[in-house]
């Protein structure tokens, strides 16, 4: 093993969470709601500024050696299986962790304005920092068991939160889809752990950590056989996480928790864990062009599918949770056109405009008395200044629009479908129809909610009002990323020097069999510079024309003449517009081929008829009714006559006498 | 002090015997029957921590061994001996003991010296089972144990107590009586009761699957396997709080236990031919206890059933025959018997309350017991596997060495499988969660319901505490067990086995008592 | 005539068949145990005859203990009917039936 720098501040950023939760936690009610709200914005705040410290440490270190690692001894030690309990920080993960606690952070802060009113204030902000503990586990774990043990623990936070509201049994029904989904996603994780452990076990020296990322990045040649198999496993995982198709379905459902909750869990961090796992991976991926496509065509297709439906919606966060879908899937796209470093560079500008996006949307709720429903909103534009500002910055960039951080990031992701040769044309089509899209319906959001006349009855008109400091502060820092972030993925041919990318290389490009892929990836503007920088300022062109005609439609539509979108409605007697509405009524169709059936044949079947029915009626209480039966016989010989024994006894006593004598 | 450190083994057994002897003669008055019971409960933990502390992991074979000759000069022998298997068990006993006595104090009123005195008879006979060495003394053991736990159930029970109680009885009796049999005829091949003489009689392939079949059947019930588990539906249901959690958590580690400890080392073949067809009944119980767990309307029963399947793990680690499925199997033992005793612990607090366990009749629970909630809400994680608690790490254990395994037939096929119980796990305690706990609070006799009292907190934190701290630290169980584990699969790889008695080809040496520094000899088996 | 072994199994045959049809044949409880006593004294004859004709004392032991024996279950026995004809205002055997199942 190569030596590398040990950190042990690394524990620290994600202890300190766990620590404020458990105290959060366990004092709940007891706590002053100030003591509570600066406890959990604090331990945040340290988290981040941690994170800060080792980053720039990392960026003092030369390039190839960024690593700082921090072990607090084994885990799990059983023969040659090692398993340590550790932090590492990478390129990768460092990236991760300060978009993590930075964004958590400033969510944290809109929290205290937002729950300010909220009965279980406590509980909430005991859950967030737990969320930060687990996501920070996920992020800095030193092998794949640590991150698994964050992946549940995100799942866990995600269920708590989106549950948090328990009063209504939808919400908490909410919860409990979104674990289950997620722990079917876990199947394929655990599976591709367990096929990635007994592949390599065989090969391990002595005290290697068997899942420790470097040594799987050392080894990855010996898993090349199964490695089709291993990311495909691994990227089911990732689609339960990441909200990717088949298992996209419980993220909309999701919405039910608290806005905060939306913005930290279900846009900016946990929903990508999916997607920073598959680029931790990216060695074992890079090995399997199959498993690359499966992903990159996952990804294209949840990105148009999703978008789609996002057409339609009416309430303002599902709109919104449809969008975070369709960004992952563009996410995964890049994944799998071996962009990884694209991929992490969109999580991070998605992190920022997306939380901002719902925060925004979390403001507008607050005023409207918690309505969700676009249709009964409208003109907040003059009496949510700052929301509807900072909310269209947030428009601006999840359109895509330059120089928003979006455009740098959506548009590498596009260019890099369409140059990769695990890419193509009909991939980058689908994707820059998304991005149109995309577009249109986020236009069709602001317009419905911010512009025009508001619809909401008098009593809820009465009380709109500009969210307090603590909620618009976050969006205005958010707001301020959402416009510059994308800054340091300013692409080459546009004169930049896409720092970020170069920041991520070393973690993508070392390894077996990534060398050839890294040419594909990094020397894609090495070789054919020239005609590609003309084909790149073209794409770039096209898709932010694209973009402004996308929102210069919904813009009209909505605007000016809202019978087209009455029109389209009803175009095809309907049929589309309710297939969209109804989100392709995928939701029912889990449901009658899964659930209902799986529940009435557990339920009548194997309880009903195979447990009560079978073994226990027939097989066990049936030997009992024989041996009842067989008592039942020979109990006529129990008759309490004296006489009738004394002469069973004596004559069986003189037959055995005689037998004895006779048989010799 | 050597005086009790000497003969620890036999303290640490019939410390608690002695308890219950007292209780039935002396200790007469209710509140003095449990304080009594408690504190000797506790003597017992107390005592058994010397064993923890003193235990040395390095070593797999028995420790602390003590050998008394009992009968026909000493071919039946008082053979007490603890190896890391033994250890670990012993200590979930004695740490739940006092804490199941602990949850007593309001739910049993009446005839409470008994109901204490069959409790420590209990802890008595299973502390007993895990040490014994001696097939007798393990049988006689292995028996005595139906006897309190038939009265508790009958006695102290619900409705359908003695039904319930009968039919507990006669499937275990049933099993046991094979079991007998089988060890009849080993003694008479081995010309002794000792387990170390057992090990070393060369049987024939034949004998060896009927042998291996009487005794797995013994087990298999009180594990119980997939289909034999329907008495514990029954069992659990009818049976008190208390009765519950000792039938859960440690009872049914017995059946695991015995396979590990004498069906699978004693009869390697009948382990090679019937390991498919038992991982089969395995995994069909994982899956088969969950889905009708999911469905079932009586938490009790869902969480009985969730045994079933949990059990079915632990099944198929240990016929994985890897190290690390058997090593996890023991895990998942533990952790199973942390988190579903305080499952039944919890809705013996409910039912305290409410006298009933029909999830229709809860609903909305968090608001009026949010401590309750919270503690329900950690055990639930425990029991579904939540990495970073116990349960995760046995089964990961378990399904990373059954994937691995090279002996098991459709080893990969039987992991796929039996992963889908982890997420059918998480469907019925979460749903189950969901409608005790979430939505509004509708029933008005769920209205005003106290919270968990200090006593009930003190009774369930060390469980919880112990779910935690496995999870992060697994190293404290399966460092006392890997030695362990590997001496008992070692008759399965053809490799030395253990032996107590280093002179007995040489000649027939009187047992010494006391004797404890045991070797490896090598067996002669004819691949050799 | 010399009395030779043959001559006490004879007559310990009588005395058991005796015992034994009046054990079956009577109802009297009283009667019956005093049956009982005459089987066991049969066997002590057996007992005593064999000791003899094999020159040791072993049967005289078990001779010996089968009298304590049979003085333990007569007292037993009649105090156990003392208390049933107390009760009962009878020991005929087939008014007692209690013990059926």
């Amino acid at each position: 093993m190569e030596s590398h720098a040990t950190e042990s501040l690394l524990r620290w950023i994600v202890l300190v969470p766990l620590l404020a939760a458990a105290v959060g936690g366990l004092l709940n009610r007891r706590l002053p709601k100030q003591v509570a709200g600066l406890l959990a914005c604090g331990a945040v705040g340290v988290s981040f500024a941690l994170s800060v410290t080792v980053f720039l440490r990392l960026t003092r270190m030369p390039a190839a050696e960024r690593f700082v690692s921090d072990t607090m001894g084994t885990w799990i030690g059983f023969g040659n299986l090692q398993i340590d309990l550790g932090f590492t920080m990478d390129p990768l993960s460092g990236v991760m962790a300060l978009v993590v606690t930075g964004v958590g952070f400033l969510i944290h802060i809109y929290s205290l304005g937002y729950m300010a009113h909220d009965e279980g204030f406590g509980r909430f902000f005991a859950y967030m920092n737990l969320f930060i503990f687990a996501m920070m586990t996920l992020v800095l774990g030193e092998n794949m068991l640590m991150l698994f043990v964050g992946w549940e623990g995100v799942g866990l936070c995600s269920y708590l939160l989106i549950a948090f509201w328990f009063n209504d049994e939808a919400n908490a029904a909410a919860g409990k889809k979104a674990f289950i989904v997620n722990r079917i996603g876990d199947f394929g994780f655990l599976l591709g752990i367990f096929l990635i452990g007994t592949t390599l076990l065989p090969h391990l020296a002595e005290g290697e950590g068997l899942f420790s990322f470097r040594t799987l990045q050392h080894h990855a040649g010996i898993m090349a056989p199964v490695a089709t198999a291993i990311c495909l496993l691994l990227f089911l995982g990732a689609t339960g996480k990441s909200a990717q198709i088949p298992l996209y379905i419980w993220l909309p459902d999701a919405m039910a928790g608290p806005t905060p909750v939306s913005a930290l869990i279900h846009a900016a961090t946990m929903v990508t864990a999916g997607v920073y796992m598959v680029a931790r991976m990216n060695f074992l991926f890079v090995l399997s062009p199959t498993a690359m496509g499966v992903v990159a065509a996952v990804g294209v297709v949840t990105a148009i599918f999703a978008a789609t439906i996002a057409l339609t919606q009416n309430d303002i966060k599902k709109v919104l949770a449809y969008s975070t879908v369709s960004q992952l899937g563009y996410m995964m796209l890049a994944c799998g056109v071996g962009a990884f470093g694209i991929a992490i560079f969109h999580v991070m500008t998605h992190a920022f405009f997306k939380a901002l996006l719902f925060l925004g949307s979390g403001s507008v709720i607050h005023a409207m008395s918690n309505e969700k429903d676009m249709r009964v909103m409208g003109g907040l534009k003059k009496k949510l200044p700052i929301t509807f500002w900072t909310f269209l910055i947030g428009t601006l960039a999840l359109a895509g629009i330059f120089p928003f951080a979006g455009f740098f990031s959506k548009d590498e992701i596009l260019w890099k479908t369409f140059s990769s040769e695990l890419g193509g044309v009909l991939p980058w089509a689908l994707g820059f129809l998304a991005a149109g899209l995309t577009a249109f319906y986020m236009m069709r959001l602001v317009v419905l909610t911010f512009f025009g006349e508001n619809r909401a009855s008098a009593e809820v008109k009465s009380h709109i009002h500009e969210s307090p400091a603590t909620m618009t502060m976050p969006l205005v820092i958010l707001a301020v990323l959402s416009l510059v972030g994308g800054w340091i993925g300013w692409p080459h041919f546009m004169g930049g020097g896409a720092w970020f990318e170069q920041w991520l290389a070393p973690v993508f490009s070392s390894g077996h069999g990534a060398a050839a892929h890294g040419a594909a990836v990094h020397g894609a503007a090495a070789g054919e510079a020239v005609h590609d920088t003309m084909m790149e300022w073209i794409l770039a062109g096209a898709s932010l024309a694209w973009g402004l005609i996308g929102l210069g439609v919904g813009y009209f539509v909505y605007m000016k003449k809202i019978s087209i979108a009455t029109s389209l409605r009803n175009l095809g007697g309907g049929v589309p517009y309710k297939i969209l509405l109804n989100k392709y009524y995928v939701d029912e169709a889990y449901e009658g081929t899964f659930i209902r059936p799986g529940y009435l044949l557990s339920k009548n079947v194997l309880w009903k008829i195979v447990d009560a029915g079978l073994i226990d009626g027939l097989l066990v209480n049936g030997s009992a009714l024989v041996v009842a039966i067989t008592g039942s016989v020979l109990r006529l010989f129990q008759n309490g006559m004296v006489r009738f024994y004394a002469w069973s006894f004596t004559i069986g006593v003189t037959v055995f006498v005689l037998y004895l004598s006779f048989s010799g | 002090m050597s005086l009790i450190t000497d003969h620890i083994l036999t303290w640490v057994t019939f410390l608690p015997l002695l308890g219950s002897v007292l209780l039935w003669t002396i200790v007469r008055r209710d509140s003095h029957a449990r304080i009594f019971a408690l504190v000797v409960a506790l003597a017992d933990f107390v005592l058994s921590l010397h064993l923890w502390f003193h235990f040395d992991s390095s070593r797999g074979d028995d420790q602390f061994v003590e050998k008394v000759a009992w009968l026909f000069n000493g071919q039946i022998s008082y053979h007490m001996g603890m190896d890391g298997i033994s250890l670990v068990l012993v200590m979930l006993t004695t740490f739940l003991g006092p804490l199941v006595i602990l949850s007593t104090w309001k739910a049993i009123t009446d005839r409470v010296p008994e109901f204490m005195a069959f409790l420590l008879f209990l802890q008595a006979a299973m502390l007993g089972t895990f040490f014994a060495r001696d097939m007798l003394l393990f049988y006689v053991f292995w028996e005595v144990m139906l006897i309190p736990m038939y009265f508790i159930i009958g006695m102290w029970g619900g409705q359908r107590r003695i039904y319930a109680a009968v039919k507990f009885f006669i499937f275990t009796m049933v099993g046991s009586v094979f079991m007998l049999v089988g060890i009849l005829y080993l003694y008479f091949q081995a010309g002794s009761m000792n387990l170390f003489d057992f090990l070393e009689v060369a049987l024939g392939h034949e004998a060896q699957l009927w042998l291996f079949a009487a005794f797995f059947l013994a087990f298999a019930i009180k594990v119980p396997v997939f289909p034999l588990h329907t008495w514990l539906p029954d069992a659990h249901v009818e049976a008190p709080t208390a009765g519950s959690v000792v039938l859960a958590a440690v009872l049914l580690k017995m059946g695991i236990y015995g396979m590990l400890r004498f069906a699978m080392p004693l009869f390697p073949d009948g382990v090679a031919f019937f390991a498919p067809a038992i991982s089969i009944l395995a995994v069909i119980g994982i899956i088969y206890g969950a889905l009708v767990a999911m469905v079932q309307p009586d938490v009790k029963k869902l969480v009985a059933y969730s045994s079933v399947s949990h059990l079915g793990f632990v099944v198929l680690g240990l016929f994985s025959l890897t190290p690390l499925g058997v090593a996890g199997g023991i895990f998942t033992m533990i952790a199973h018997g942390l988190s579903t005793g305080a499952l039944f612990l919890l809705v013996g607090v409910i039912y305290e309350r409410r006298h009933t366990r029909q999830i229709s009749e809860f609903g909305g629970l968090a608001h009026e017991m949010p401590v309750f909630a919270t503690f329900f809400m950690i055990t639930t994680l425990a029991s579904v596997g939540l990495p970073g608690m116990a349960g995760f790490i046995g089964e990961f254990m378990i399904l990373f060495g059954t994937f691995g395994s090279e002996t098991l037939a459709h080893a990969k096929l039987m992991t796929i499988l039996a992963t889908t119980g982890v997420v059918l796990g998480a469907i019925y305690m979460l749903w189950m969660y969901q409608r005790v706990f979430f939505g509004k609070l509708a029933n008005e006799k769920n209205k005003g319901l106290p919270d968990l009292s200090l006593r009930e907190i003190a009774v369930l934190l060390p469980i919880v505490i112990f779910m935690f701290w496995l999870g992060v630290r697994p190293g404290l169980i399966l460092d006392k067990v890997e030695a362990s584990v590997a001496t008992v699969l070692a008759p399965l790889n053809g490799g030395p086995i253990l032996t107590d008695d280093p002179g007995h080809h040489a000649l027939r040496a009187e047992p010494e008592p006391g004797q404890d520094h045991p070797v490896f000899i090598v067996r002669d088996t004819e691949n050799q | 005539m010399e009395i030779t072994l043959t001559h006490y199994l004879l007559l310990a045959m009588t005395v058991f068949l005796t015992g034994m049809v009046g054990f079956v044949v009577r109802r009297n409880a009283i009667v019956m145990l005093m049956c009982v006593e005459l089987m066991l004294s049969s066997v002590n004859i057996v007992f005593a005859a064999y000791s003899r004709f094999h020159a040791n004392a072993d049967g005289h032991v078990f001779v010996l203990m089968n009298f304590a024996v049979a003085a333990a279950e007569a007292a037993i026995g009649l105090a156990i009917l003392v208390e049933i004809f107390r009760r009962r205002r009878t020991v005929n055997v087939d008014d007692l039936k209690a013990l059926m199942e």
